[in-house]
């Protein structure tokens, strides 16, 4: 995934974009996150001033969502489900060879709706169904 | 030339788009359709081809089988090793009793002019020249529940929001659908998004509301996207925006993305979470249906109870409700997920025995291996043993059998599971995702793994077993919402149904 490096301006126009939202704190966030692959610290302030908001209001949207990352992912982003549809085939020993494999790269996630066709994976923003080492390997590259 | 090849996410990640682009690439000359899943998850990727005598079909088809159906003259419904006979005739789909799902896997998902084709808009245009208390009255009388979980009569909701006076009222459809073991809202998202801003829509007339939020999670790309896309054509045909199908009714949806966060989808959080803010759970009262999203208003109903309205305005209340059993009434969309032979969507009416979805339809594990235990409802949902198959598939009989049903998942294991391991999952997945709010749920499921642990370690088991017990009844009692309320129940049907699995000696 393609992310661009933390500029205050280029997140000053993107925020600009929502000025006519309803409740926009959690989609400058995500805003944020899409656009620089994190939500940098200095976005907090920008986007309680830009709103109107408190930091800690901000600060505590960003610290509630499992989504929400406050430093660079890795470059490659393995998130594997752990739900029990996907513990019933076998994920957990996945996540063990899987996490032995790819390390800091491999989070844990609960459900992609590919619940028929566990164990699975999002390599990258890519679902996969009836993962296993060497499917995630291939997706990676 | 058609073929049809999904476009479904679960489609797509055991390969849809490699077969696509396989059949492509041989004959450039053939339109492909990227329709939505047939629901035989099991038969993915189920391609079809268009002949004079129906849909044949093939599966499950992988990009290197695509040169062999070339040869086989699939094409024109060839005999090949993976050939199906016609779609509608394979016995899966041709039992099953598809309302909610009636569309999803036929049409192209895009296309409003293939809803129109088969169906669609039928049911908004009758709530167009019905007034809105007829139509709360139609779905009052369907017997239509709520589809998510709770199970709540959504007339008597919609009939709340209409006679609550306000300048402003909402409609939020909650797509956050976190369940393990449930994937029903993403596919008819994917597959038909048409009826579900349909169903909005109706919602909308019916009581007044001009907004309409759907809330769906990030772990659903694809029906994100295939959702705005749909909100734009909508708009763009003038069946959403200032003149509904050129009436004087306003109405229009915004997609909302949710962020990982399981209790979002509790209906309280989920408007917290809509508003921006931190997902914590509101106490009720006030009902979101007097005071909801941004204080007004709200009806907030599950993907699938608001896509079974157009069908009920369409063809009326009581085609829906001669469906079903006892207060039960109408279709369920059943999953069926996790440890199962043939998995996916079975929609049939109320009433299906346990026993049926799972060895009839589902035919037993993946694994091959005996099958042991199967979860009803989601993380939250009981474990049931094989003695409780005869179970009927409805709401009171699986209250009364110590379950629920949820969202109509059901996630099956073989004998490898190890119940007081399901058990403590149970209690760290409510302290992971507990909004933290109330003190049950933040500090007891923290406990009560820690019980659970103990008592698989074998210490002091009898002991920590009635402590365990003790710490689910507070939850239950003292919970303001699902999550630490029912989180007791996997814990605790566990317990009983599987005692074997908590005696501290691991085999």
């Amino acid at each position: 995934m393609k992310y661009v490096p933390w500029s205050p301006d280029t997140a000053r126009t993107l925020l600009a974009t929502l000025r006519d939202e309803e409740g926009p704190v959690l989609m400058a966030l995500q805003l944020m996150q899409s656009e620089f692959g994190y939500v940098d610290k200095a976005a907090v302030e920008l986007i309680a001033n830009f709103f109107n908001k408190s930091r800690a209001d901000v600060h505590g949207v960003l610290t509630f969502y499992h989504d929400l990352r406050t430093s660079p992912p890795t470059e490659h982003v393995i998130a594997l489900c752990v739900a029990e549809a996907c513990q019933a085939v076998g994920s957990r020993d996945l996540e063990r060879v899987v996490k032995e494999k790819f390390g800091d790269e491999v989070q844990n996630a609960f459900c992609f709706g590919n619940c028929a066709l566990g164990p699975a994976v999002m390599v990258d923003g890519k679902l996969i169904g009836r993962a296993n080492l060497e499917k995630i390997s291939a997706a990676r590259l | 030339m058609k073929v049809f090849v999904p476009g479904d996410s679960a489609a797509v990640s055991v390969g849809a788009d490699d077969v696509a682009a396989a059949i492509a690439t041989i004959d450039p000359s053939i339109e492909i359709i990227r329709n939505g899943s047939r629901g035989a998850l099991w038969l993915e990727t189920l391609i079809e081809v268009e002949t004079p005598a129906g849909r044949i079909a093939y599966g499950p088809v992988s990009a290197h089988d695509v040169s062999s159906l070339f040869e086989a003259d699939f094409l024109h419904g060839g005999s090949h090793a993976l050939y199906l006979g016609k779609t509608d005739e394979i016995a899966w789909l041709a039992n099953q009793d598809r309302v909610t799902f009636a569309r999803v896997g036929i049409i192209d998902p895009l296309s409003l002019a293939d809803y129109r084709a088969h169906g669609g808009l039928i049911g908004l245009q009758k709530a167009l020249n019905l007034s809105p208390d007829e139509v709360i009255q139609m779905v009052t009388e369907s017997g239509l529940r709520g589809r998510g979980g709770a199970g709540f009569p959504a007339g008597i909701k919609w009939k709340t929001v209409a006679q609550t006076v306000s300048e402003q009222k909402y409609i939020c459809c909650n797509a956050d659908e976190g369940d393990s073991g449930t994937f029903a809202d993403r596919m008819l998202i994917e597959g038909d998004p048409f009826t579900l801003i349909e169903g909005m829509t109706i919602a909308a007339i019916a009581v007044g509301a001009t907004k309409g939020f759907v809330y769906i999670r990030s772990e659903y790309p694809q029906a994100i996207s295939t959702f705005q896309k749909a909100i734009d054509i909508a708009r763009s045909n003038q069946v959403l925006g200032d003149g509904v199908l050129g009436s004087a009714h306003a109405f229009d949806i915004q997609v909302r993305v949710g962020a990982g966060s399981y209790v979002c989808g509790e209906e309280t959080a989920m408007l917290e979470s809509i508003e921006g803010k931190r997902g914590v759970v509101r106490a009720k009262p006030p009902l979101p249906a007097i005071e909801g999203l941004f204080g007004k208003p709200t009806v907030i109903n599950n993907v699938l109870t608001l896509s079974t309205v157009p069908k009920i305005l369409a063809d009326g209340a009581d085609t829906y409700k001669a469906r079903g059993v006892g207060r039960s009434l109408g279709t369920q969309v059943f999953q069926l997920a996790g440890n199962i032979a043939r998995g996916g969507i079975v929609e049939t009416a109320f009433g299906i025995t346990l026993n049926e979805l799972v060895n009839t339809y589902g035919g037993g594990t993946f694994t091959g291996r005996p099958l042991r235990a199967v979860q009803i409802g989601g993380p939250l949902g009981a474990y049931f043993s094989i003695a409780q198959f005869e179970t009927s598939m409805d709401y009171e009989s699986l209250i009364a059998a110590g379950g629920m049903l949820g969202h109509g998942g059901i996630v099956v294991f073989d004998d490898s599971v190890d119940l007081a391991v399901q058990a403590k999952f149970a209690m760290e997945f409510c302290a992971i995702e507990s909004c933290g709010k109330c003190t049950p749920c933040r500090i007891g499921s923290t406990r009560g793994a820690e019980t659970i642990d103990l008592i698989i370690q074998g210490v002091r088991v009898d002991e920590n077993k009635k402590l365990l017990l003790d710490l689910c009844e507070v939850m239950t009692d003292g919970s303001l919402c699902a999550m630490g309320g029912l989180t007791p129940l996997p814990v605790k049907s566990a317990m009983i149904n599987f005692p074997s699995d908590f005696t501290g000696v691991r085999t």
